[in-house]
């Protein structure tokens, strides 16, 4: 596989991360009634990351957070070659009137989000939904979802490719960019 | 993507025909699906382009509403047929009915039949994928998939397990379809019951043979019990049910002479004083209802990695 570029290497992601706590605290102040919802499988790291991370910062919060998994409402289920495996879906609280924030590392056709809308619906009704994403491919979209808190954004060309790793999963933080699709 | 997250095969005709990786990750899909059916809401769209008929060419309360409920829950469109109120009583074959039926544009098929088999002719014939829901004496994989996947909830991995299977082995579908199960996943199992109702050469698949319950109750870890299928006897294999009950009926008694926690089951409907008393039956070692719960989570997940190998 071709080598990708670091578009965000270690230090600059976790400034990243933190400037996104500290624009969450801004809007959200002690966090009452308030969730973080990680769409799986990256995006629950990053709300962990996110949790913890506010944790830190504002020690007296006490954030929920709980895991989303799309697949069954994935609208290219029937389209895929292989179906999709799924993983869990955690969330041990009501979701009625809670101020969620939907998170995940790449928002870039907007298709995802949109699987994750639906699958909240199921769940409960929220009384309010933000979503907060490390990486925007803004000019990619195919829906009119726009992300309410953004780490960095990336303009690339539809062929490339962005990935996240994390130290959790991948053994360091960082963004990459990548010129051609990587074969899933 | 590694490809355990397929299926090996277009349609579910028996255990025989599924390999263990197959059987694994239907438990593993059924899992994420038991959290789905748990939930306020227990629906999920994955399905909504997909219809379904339900042929049950035979009775059936449990597995036909089971299989209904679970395609309800996927978002598929339904549509039920049962031969007591249809043409097949106007002397129409299976292959027509069946052919008629997909002329709707029907994508899968959910087919109980009384003679052995019918599923597999019907995979040779037409181009939807099929569930066998039970055909006749040979197989009944969805009920063998959940009873390995509630034991397996109950008693951890199946490896090395020793499950006994106790009543009408030779008439039944869900013991053949269990013991393939239970074999493919590592467990030894016992089949017991009046000599009569054992078929011959069973041991060549793999079990065990005992004609004493005691015995049986005492090696085993997990005991499903089957019922007498009066329906499928043409002769008669033992003296009376009362004489049956008294020699291989499972009361509390023979339980506590085994002296230690076996795990009950039945695949349903149970003939309560026949091969399983009310005390049995209703204790909390008995997993009756949870095996119901767990084939509505089997049967969507069997249903949706079938929709996603069409």
């Amino acid at each position: 596989m071709k080598k990708g570029r670091t578009i965000l290497e270690k230090e600059r992601f976790q400034l990243t991360l933190e400037r996104l706590c500290h624009q969450l605290i801004e809007s959200y102040d002690d966090f009452t009634d308030t969730c973080l919802i990680g769409i799986q499988t990256s995006g629950v790291l990053m709300a962990q990351r996110i949790k913890k991370c506010l944790a830190t910062i504002l020690p007296k919060s006490n954030i929920q957070s709980g895991n989303l998994d799309i697949t069954f409402y994935r609208d290219d289920f029937r389209l895929r070659e292989k179906p999709l495996q799924p993983s869990n879906t955690t969330i041990d609280f009501n979701i009625d009137d809670k101020r969620i924030i939907l998170v995940d590392d790449v928002l870039y056709t907007g298709r995802t989000i949109q699987a994750a809308m639906s699958a909240l619906q199921d769940h409960g009704r929220p009384a309010q939904v933000e979503m907060l994403t490390l990486v925007d491919r803004r000019f990619n979209r195919h829906l009119p979802i726009r992300a309410d808190y953004v780490g960095i954004t990336v303009d690339a060309l539809d062929e490339a490719y962005v990935q996240v790793n994390w130290e959790e999963a991948d053994g360091t933080d960082k963004v990459l960019l990548f010129g051609a699709k990587r074969n899933l | 993507m590694s490809s355990s997250s397929q299926l090996s095969t277009r349609h579910v005709l028996g255990i025989k025909y599924l390999t263990e990786a197959d059987i694994r990750l239907i438990f593993k899909t059924a899992d994420n699906f038991k959290e789905v059916i748990n939930r306020p809401i227990k629906k999920v769209p994955s399905l909504r382009d997909v219809t379904v008929a339900n042929l049950f060419f035979e009775n059936s309360t449990r597995t036909r509403l089971s299989f209904e409920l679970a395609e309800k829950r996927l978002s598929a469109d339904v549509v039920n047929f049962s031969a007591s109120s249809s043409s097949v009583k106007k002397g129409e074959t299976l292959l027509d009915t069946v052919n008629n039926i997909l002329s709707m544009k029907v994508d899968m098929v959910v087919m109980r039949h009384p003679a052995p088999g019918a599923a597999y002719f019907l995979s040779q014939h037409i181009d939807a994928n099929i569930i066998n829901a039970g055909d006749g004496t040979h197989e009944h994989p969805t009920q063998a998939l959940l009873d390995a996947y509630s034991m397996q909830e109950k008693v951890g991995d199946l490896k090395g397990k020793k499950i006994a299977i106790i009543g009408d082995i030779l008439h039944s579908r869900v013991a053949l379809s269990n013991i393939f199960c239970l074999l493919k996943l590592g467990a030894k199992v016992q089949v017991c019951g009046p000599p009569t109702l054992i078929p011959r050469h069973v041991e060549k698949l793999g079990v065990s043979v005992s004609y004493d319950v005691r015995k049986t109750l005492k090696w085993c870890d997990v005991a499903n019990l089957l019922r007498i299928q009066l329906e499928r006897q043409d002769i008669k294999y033992f003296p009376s049910i009362r004489e049956y009950a008294q020699y291989f009926g499972i009361h509390q008694e023979l339980i506590a002479n085994a002296g230690k926690k076996i795990v009950i089951m039945h695949p349903g409907p149970i003939n309560r004083g026949v091969e399983i008393s009310s005390e049995v039956a209703d204790s909390k070692d008995s997993i009756i209802l949870q095996q119901v719960e767990n084939g509505v989570a089997i049967r969507m997940a069997i249903l949706y990695l079938l929709a996603a190998n069409r």
